[in-house]
């Protein structure tokens, strides 16, 4: 599984930080990070969650 | 069985449904039902992107055609839905068309509500769907002055797209503050001086007696009497949930659809989003809630509890987010605030329209609100799910 945010969409609703704090955070300099770009299996469902909940469908998953 | 799901509503509650019912190995029939003859799209972006003319309407649509081809599904958009029968479990349709389900899912959501007495005409304008979004798009390019009806987040949004267009704004509430009295003093100050400062004329416990204008409207008229010309009017005053289809059902209706814990509203009838009142276990009540993301999370929990089957014990609980963009702030509130509630800034401040500000009730967090601060919101929406004491929400604040 590949995780990526298109910060062009991004607009810090925050709440994948919330979701999936192992993959997400936002960063010292206040844009969006992802943490683990290629996160283990078992963070799958909460992933899936954060796309499903991102307001501005800025997170995708390959694979 | 489950041979055949019915989900009726094809907005964002209807949309996550059918995906999470995919998503969860349901691979049976599954029919989708919209009264819009578009495809499912986001509203947010109506009253912000549509307006300005930063996007034009097919970015708003969750999906574009080909995306739906995973999703099997059986769409039937463009029609209405005319009556649940839940003994026969049958939907029927407004072309005639009746439609037998083993299970369904109600996201019919609401509409706008209108003045009393306001009769329709050229010139006067609502905003919940797409049309009203381009038709209200087209022609604010022809005017130079609106009025705005009900200083709600939808009026504000509406009043700040049009600001941006470089129109006329004259916003009309009925209560004495913009935004909501719950929101608290500070707050709904903040607010009403960001909208003077971007040139509105802001009227606050301003009443609307009329819409002025025979063939096309010319302004409104207040019940002081005064008259404010305006090129257009924009109503904003709340929605109503669109429940009138199930009467006689036998779903219970008050305000909406009243489900149980699990989201069900009669056996193998489950709801969600604007129209449904499911209990929500970090509410303590059922209460309808208008919110984008309770869409999301409602449709989803109202899927699994479908799949999962009657009897199963499930439970909803959420700390209800919403947000509003005007100008260039962004407004995040999470949890249930009331009048009265105390509200204190923790971070930034007012003054320069970057703070978060949290809401004490008797001793415990019941709420936060920030504009422009992010990351300071992040940590008190967490924080508010674990339903914590004030002096503890405060000492994370430090």
């Amino acid at each position: 599984m590949k995780v990526v945010v298109d910060l062009t969409l991004c607009d810090l609703h925050g709440l994948c930080v919330e979701t999936a704090p192992e993959v997400f955070e936002i960063a010292d300099d206040g844009a969006l990070r992802v943490l683990d770009p290629s996160p283990p299996e078992a963070l799958r469902p909460k992933v899936d969650k954060a796309v499903r909940e991102c307001p501005t469908a800025a997170i995708t998953v390959e694979g | 069985m489950l041979r055949h799901i019915v989900v009726v509503g094809a907005s964002l509650a209807g949309l996550r449904a059918v995906e999470t019912l995919r998503e969860r190995g349901y691979d049976g029939a599954l029919t989708l039902i919209g009264d819009e003859g578009r495809p499912p799209y986001d509203r947010p972006p109506l009253s912000k992107q549509v307006l300005q003319g930063v996007w034009e309407p097919q970015q708003t649509f969750f999906r574009k055609k080909e995306g739906f081809d995973s999703l099997a599904l059986d769409m039937r958009l463009g029609v209405r839905a005319r009556a649940l029968d839940v003994r026969a479990r049958q939907v029927l349709l407004a072309d005639g068309t009746t439609i037998g389900y083993d299970a369904a899912i109600v996201a019919t959501g609401a509409r706008v509500r209108t003045l009393p007495g306001m009769r329709l005409r050229p010139g006067l304008h609502v905003l919940r769907g797409l049309d009203d979004a381009i038709a209200l798009h087209r022609e604010l390019g022809e005017v130079a002055r609106v009025a705005v009806v009900g200083c709600g987040f939808i009026g504000l949004e509406v009043a700040a797209s049009c600001r941006v267009r470089g129109i006329g704004v004259t916003a009309i509430e009925a209560l004495p503050s913009a935004l909501t009295p719950a929101a608290g003093r500070t707050i709904c100050e903040t607010v009403e001086s960001l909208h003077r400062d971007h040139g509105v004329d802001l009227r606050t416990g301003a009443r609307v007696a009329d819409v002025v204008g025979d063939t096309r409207v010319s302004g409104v008229r207040l019940s002081d009497g005064s008259l404010i010309e305006a090129d257009l009017v924009i109503v904003g005053v709340g929605v109503t949930p669109n429940t009138e289809w199930l009467e006689g059902s036998g779903l219970t209706l008050e305000d909406g659809i009243v489900c149980d814990e699990s989201g069900e509203a009669a056996p193998g009838v489950y709801a969600a989003g604007d129209v449904a009142r499911v209990p929500n276990a970090w509410l303590g009540d059922a209460r309808r809630v208008e919110h984008w993301t309770n869409a999301v999370e409602q449709g989803v929990f109202a899927a699994e509890s479908l799949l999962a089957g009657g009897g199963a014990r499930r439970r909803f609980s959420s700390v209800p987010y919403f947000w509003s963009d005007q100008y260039d702030r962004k407004i995040q509130f999470a949890g249930s605030a009331r009048p009265g509630d105390e509200v204190v800034v923790v971070d930034g401040s007012t003054a320069e329209r970057r703070f978060v500000a949290l809401y004490r009730r008797a001793d415990s967090l019941a709420a936060c609100l920030a504009m422009n601060h992010p990351r300071g919101f992040i940590k008190f929406r967490k924080l508010l799910a674990a339903k914590p004491r004030w002096d503890e929400a405060l000492s994370a604040s430090l």
